[in-house]
C-alpha cells in the first residue's frame, strides 16, 4: 500500500449527556483505518452506524475520547485527537477539505465569494480566486445570475452544490465528503462523480459517505464497514 | 496719566494678602516658570472680589508686587471698566504703588481679555487673569485623566475640535481662548484672548503669567518661549482681519471693538487697546472718524 | 514556513474584586487573523477578563504578552502606562457594547474617525477627512451623514461608525464587547457581516465577548466558555458548539434555537 495520507488507530467516541441525568452514548468504538493518496473510501453501513460521527471526528468537528487521528500535514503525520485547536485550523485551511451535508450559508455573502473563500484564505488574490469559483461553478450548472446572490434563497440542490463547489475550490490534499449527491439530479451527480475521479487522479485521499450506490461505485474504490465498529448496541 | 505712589491703607499687610501666602505663590511661580505651560496648583485664598472677577490674577500681582513698580490693569483692552479700575484701586490702596494706564510705564501689566497692542519689552510681567486653566477640559472632564493627557502629551484629540470647526464653518472658527503649544510641550489654555493675540505670546520679551483663582491654577510662559497655536498644515492658523480701520485713530493693524452708536444701525470699529489708540491720537493720528453705516449713507 | 508566534499569550489571568472572583486562572494564545469568542451567561466574568486583556482593568495576577509590529513581546502590565495608552491607541482597538462608551456622541462623524489619526500626529485636514470618508464607505455609512454627530443616528449606525473609529488607525487585534448586543435582528446580521468581511480582509485579530453563540459561530474561530469566573471549556467554535464536553456548555447549546 502507498503511502497513507490518513490513519486512523483505535477511535473511541462517546457522548455523555449531562443534561439527561448523564446518559452516555456508545458512537464508535476501535475505529481503524488508512487512507492512501488517489484512495476514495466509503463509508458504508446502516443509519446509526457512526458514518457521519467518524467523518466529524476526523475533520475535528468531533472529539473523540481515544485513539489517533493521523493527518499527513506539512510533511509529517499530524493527531487531530491530540492537535491544538491552533493546528486543526491550519489542517483545515491547507490539508484536509469538507462538504458538510448542508451549506451553513452565510447571509448577504455571494455564493462566488463562498465557494471562493478558501482559496482566500491561504492568500489567493482576489481575482484568480473567483476565476476558480466561476469555474467550479458553472460545471456544477449553477447560472451566472445566481453567482452575486446570497445562497440562503437557493433550494436544497443549489445550496449542495454551491457546498461541493466550495470544497473543490482548493486542491486538498485530503477530502473529507458527506452525502455530497444526496439532493442533486442525475447530470449533477455525475460532475460530481467526476471531481473525485479527478481528485484521486491527483492524489488526493478521500473519505465519503456515499448514499447513492451508483455514485459510490463510480468513485469509491472501496468501502468501509461501519458495522464492526459502531459502539451502538 | 500715571498715579504717584501713595500710602497704603493701615491695618492691611503690602498687597492685601500676607507675606507667607505670597512666598507660597512665588514658589508655585518660580515653579511654572521653571516649567514652561505647566498648570501647577497653588493654595487660592479668599479674595475681597468674586471669583469670575480676576481672583487668580490678583493674587498672582499681590505676590510678585514691589513698592517700586508700576501698575497698570485693562479688561478688553480699557484701562476704564469697572474690573479694570476696582482692581486697580484695590492695588493702589493695598499698595499704594504707581498706577498707570500706559503701556510702555507699566512694569506689571494685569489682564482681562487681551494683550497689548505695543510690544512688551524686557522686564515687564503680564498678568492674565484664567476662568479655566484646563485646555482639555472640553474633551475629558476627569482632572486625573486631563493631568495623565499632559503627563504623556496626548494632546491630538485637542485637533477633533479643530477638525469640527472646518467641518461645520469651513475654517476654524475658534476665535478667543485658541489653545497653544508651549515650548514645544505642555498644551495650554491662553486665558480668553482673542486670537488675534496669540502671535504677541511667542518669544515675547515679557515674562508671562496665569492665575486662575476658582480653579487654584499658575501657569507661566517666560521670556522668548515658543508660543504656537495649534493647526493642520492645510489649514494654517490666521488671526482676525478687518475690513476697517479704528474709526478714532486710523490703525489698520489692531483689534478692534464693534460699537454701536444709534439705534439705526449705525456703528463704529474702534481700537480694544484704548492706550494704544489715545497714544496714537497724541502723536497726530486721525481716523475716518464717523460711524461706518452713517459714512456709507453719507457716500450715496 | 516559520509560524509567527501568538498575538496575545494569557497566562493564568485571575481578577478578584475583594472576595469576590471576577475572573480565575485564564490562560490561552490567540495567533494572528484568528478570532476568539468568549461566551458566558451575564456574571460569568467575561467582561471582567475583556476588561484585563484590553489593558483597562489590572488583574490581580497572572500576565498578559502581546507581540508588537517588530516582534517584539510586550507584557502589557509590566509595561509603562505610556507604552500601554500608545498601545490602546494604534495596534487595538475596542468597540463596546454601548456606542456610548465608545463614541464622542457629540461631535461629527468624520471627527469620530478622525481621532486616532490626529492621535498619532496626522495634520492634515483634507487627508484625515477623506481617510474618515474612505471609512464611512467601508462601513457602508451614507457620506452625506459625514458632518452629522452620532447622537442622530440609528444604534447600528452608531456601531458601524464606532468600528470604523477604530479600524482607521489599523490596528492589530480589536476587542469586542458584544457588539451586536441591543441590535435588531436584521441590523445585527449586517453587522455581522460587515465584522466578517473586515477581519477577513485586514487580517485582523479579535477578542469578541459575547452571550449570543451565533454571533461565536458566525465570527469565531476559537471560543472558551466561562463560568463564575473560570474557563469551562475552550476549544474550535463548531467543536464546541457541536460537541460540547462540560455539562454547562450542554446546558448553554441545549437552551437555544439554532446555535
Amino acid at each position: 500500500m502507498p503511502h497513507p495520507m490518513l490513519v486512523v488507530e483505535d477511535l473511541e467516541k462517546t457522548f455523555t449527556l449531562h443534561t439527561q441525568g448523564g446518559t452516555v452514548l456508545p458512537v464508535l468504538r476501535q475505529v481503524t483505518l488508512a487512507v492512501a493518496g488517489g484512495e476514495c473510501v466509503a463509508l458504508h453501513g446502516p443509519s446509526g452506524a457512526g458514518k457521519s460521527s467518524l467523518l466529524r471526528c476526523l475533520y475535528g468537528n468531533y472529539l473523540p475520547q481515544a485513539g489517533r487521528i493521523l493527518v499527513a500535514h506539512d510533511g509529517r503525520m499530524v493527531d487531530v485527537v491530540a492537535a491544538t485547536p491552533h493546528t486543526i485550523l491550519d489542517i483545515r485551511r491547507r490539508t484536509m477539505g469538507h462538504v458538510s451535508q448542508f451549506l451553513r450559508a452565510i447571509p448577504r455573502v455571494p455564493a462566488i465569494d463562498i465557494v471562493a473563500e478558501p482559496l482566500r484564505a491561504v492568500g489567493v488574490a482576489a481575482a484568480p480566486a473567483r476565476e476558480r469559483a466561476a469555474a467550479l461553478l458553472t460545471r456544477l450548472h449553477i447560472p451566472e445570475r445566481m453567482w452575486q446572490l446570497a445562497p440562503a434563497t437557493f433550494s436544497g440542490g443549489e445550496q449542495q452544490r454551491v457546498n461541493i463547489a466550495r470544497g473543490f475550490a482548493l486542491d486538498f490534499p485530503i477530502l473529507l465528503l458527506d452525502e455530497p449527491t444526496a439532493a442533486l439530479d442525475a447530470g449533477n451527480r455525475q460532475v460530481v462523480v467526476d471531481l473525485i475521479l479527478e481528485a484521486r487522479r491527483r492524489g488526493v485521499a478521500i473519505v465519503g459517505i456515499f448514499h447513492d450506490r451508483e455514485v459510490r461505485e463510480a468513485a469509491a474504490d472501496r468501502a468501509f464497514e461501519m458495522a464492526a465498529y459502531a459502539a451502538a448496541a | 496719566m500715571t498715579n504717584a505712589m501713595r500710602e497704603p491703607l493701615a491695618g492691611y499687610n503690602f498687597a492685601y494678602l500676607d507675606e507667607q501666602m505670597k512666598r507660597s505663590i512665588r514658589r508655585a511661580i518660580l515653579k511654572a516658570v521653571a516649567v514652561p505651560g505647566y498648570q501647577v496648583p497653588f493654595g487660592s485664598r479668599e479674595m475681597p472680589l468674586p471669583y469670575g472677577w480676576g481672583t487668580g490674577g490678583i493674587q498672582v500681582t499681590a505676590s510678585i508686587i514691589g513698592a517700586e513698580d508700576v501698575l497698570k490693569v485693562i479688561d478688553q483692552g480699557a484701562d476704564d471698566t469697572t474690573n479694570a479700575v476696582s482692581i486697580r484701586q484695590f492695588f493702589a490702596r493695598t499698595t499704594g504703588v504707581a498706577t498707570t494706564e500706559r503701556t510702555a510705564e507699566a512694569t506689571i501689566i494685569q489682564t482681562r481679555h487681551r494683550i497689548p497692542e505695543r510690544p512688551l519689552g524686557p522686564g515687564q510681567i503680564i498678568v492674565y487673569q484664567v476662568p479655566i486653566p484646563e485646555p482639555l477640559r472640553w474633551v475629558e472632564a476627569r482632572e486625573t485623566e486631563t493631568r495623565k493627557m499632559h503627563a504623556l502629551q496626548e494632546y491630538g484629540v485637542m485637533h477633533v475640535k479643530l477638525y469640527e470647526d472646518i467641518a461645520r464653518f469651513g475654517c476654524i472658527n475658534t476665535s478667543y481662548n485658541y489653545p497653544v503649544l508651549v515650548n514645544g510641550r505642555y498644551l495650554m489654555a491662553p486665558s480668553p484672548i482673542p486670537k488675534f493675540d496669540n502671535p504677541k505670546m511667542d518669544r515675547n520679551p515679557a515674562l508671562q503669567l496665569f492665575g486662575a483663582g476658582r480653579e487654584k491654577r499658575i501657569y507661566a510662559v517666560p521670556p522668548f518661549t515658543s508660543v504656537k497655536s495649534l493647526d493642520f498644515e492645510d489649514y494654517p492658523f490666521d488671526v482676525q482681519h478687518w475690513d476697517h480701520c479704528c474709526a478714532l485713530c486710523g490703525a489698520a493693524d489692531s483689534y478692534l471693538d464693534e460699537v454701536v452708536t444709534d439705534d439705526r444701525g449705525g456703528r463704529m470699529f474702534v481700537c480694544s487697546d484704548t492706550d494704544y489708540c489715545g497714544e496714537r491720537r497724541t502723536a497726530g493720528h486721525v481716523g475716518a472718524g464717523t460711524p461706518v453705516a452713517l459714512a456709507a449713507e453719507a457716500a450715496e | 514556513m516559520d509560524a509567527p508566534p501568538p498575538l496575545l499569550q494569557i497566562e493564568g489571568l485571575t481578577r478578584t474584586y475583594g472576595r469576590r472572583i471576577g475572573c480565575k486562572d485564564v490562560s490561552f494564545s490567540l495567533w494572528p487573523g484568528e478570532i476568539l469568542g468568549v461566551v458566558g451567561e451575564s456574571g460569568s466574568g467575561k467582561s471582567t477578563l475583556l476588561n484585563c486583556l484590553s489593558a483597562k482593568l489590572e488583574p490581580t495576577a497572572g500576565r498578559v504578552l502581546y507581540t508588537d509590529r517588530h516582534g517584539r513581546a510586550i507584557d502589557v502590565w509590566a509595561a509603562s502606562e505610556p507604552e500601554r495608552r500608545m498601545l490602546m491607541r494604534t495596534d487595538w482597538g475596542i468597540v463596546h457594547q454601548n456606542p456610548r462608551d465608545g463614541l464622542r456622541m457629540g461631535v461629527s462623524a468624520g471627527a469620530n474617525i478622525g481621532e486616532r489619526l490626529m492621535a498619532v500626529g496626522e495634520r492634515h485636514y483634507g487627508g484625515i477627512r477623506r481617510e474618515a470618508e474612505t471609512w464611512m464607505r467601508r462601513v457602508e455609512m451614507d457620506l452625506d451623514r459625514i458632518d452629522d454627530a452620532p447622537f442622530t443616528f440609528s444604534g447600528g449606525m452608531q456601531q458601524r461608525l464606532q468600528i470604523a473609529r477604530n479600524l482607521v488607525s489599523k490596528p492589530r487585534l480589536v476587542f469586542m464587547d458584544e457588539p451586536t448586543g441591543g441590535l435588531d435582528v436584521s441590523v445585527q446580521a449586517r453587522l455581522l457581516d460587515l465584522l466578517r468581511g473586515l477581519v477577513t480582509d485586514l487580517g485582523l485579530s479579535a477578542v469578541i465577548v459575547t452571550h449570543d453563540l451565533a454571533v461565536t459561530r458566525l465570527l469565531a474561530h476559537r471560543m472558551i466558555v466561562m463560568r463564575r469566573g473560570e474557563v469551562v471549556e475552550a476549544g474550535l467554535t463548531d467543536q464546541v458548539l457541536d460537541d460540547p464536553q462540560h455539562p454547562y456548555t450542554q446546558l448553554l447549546v441545549s437552551s437555544i434555537l439554532h446555535p
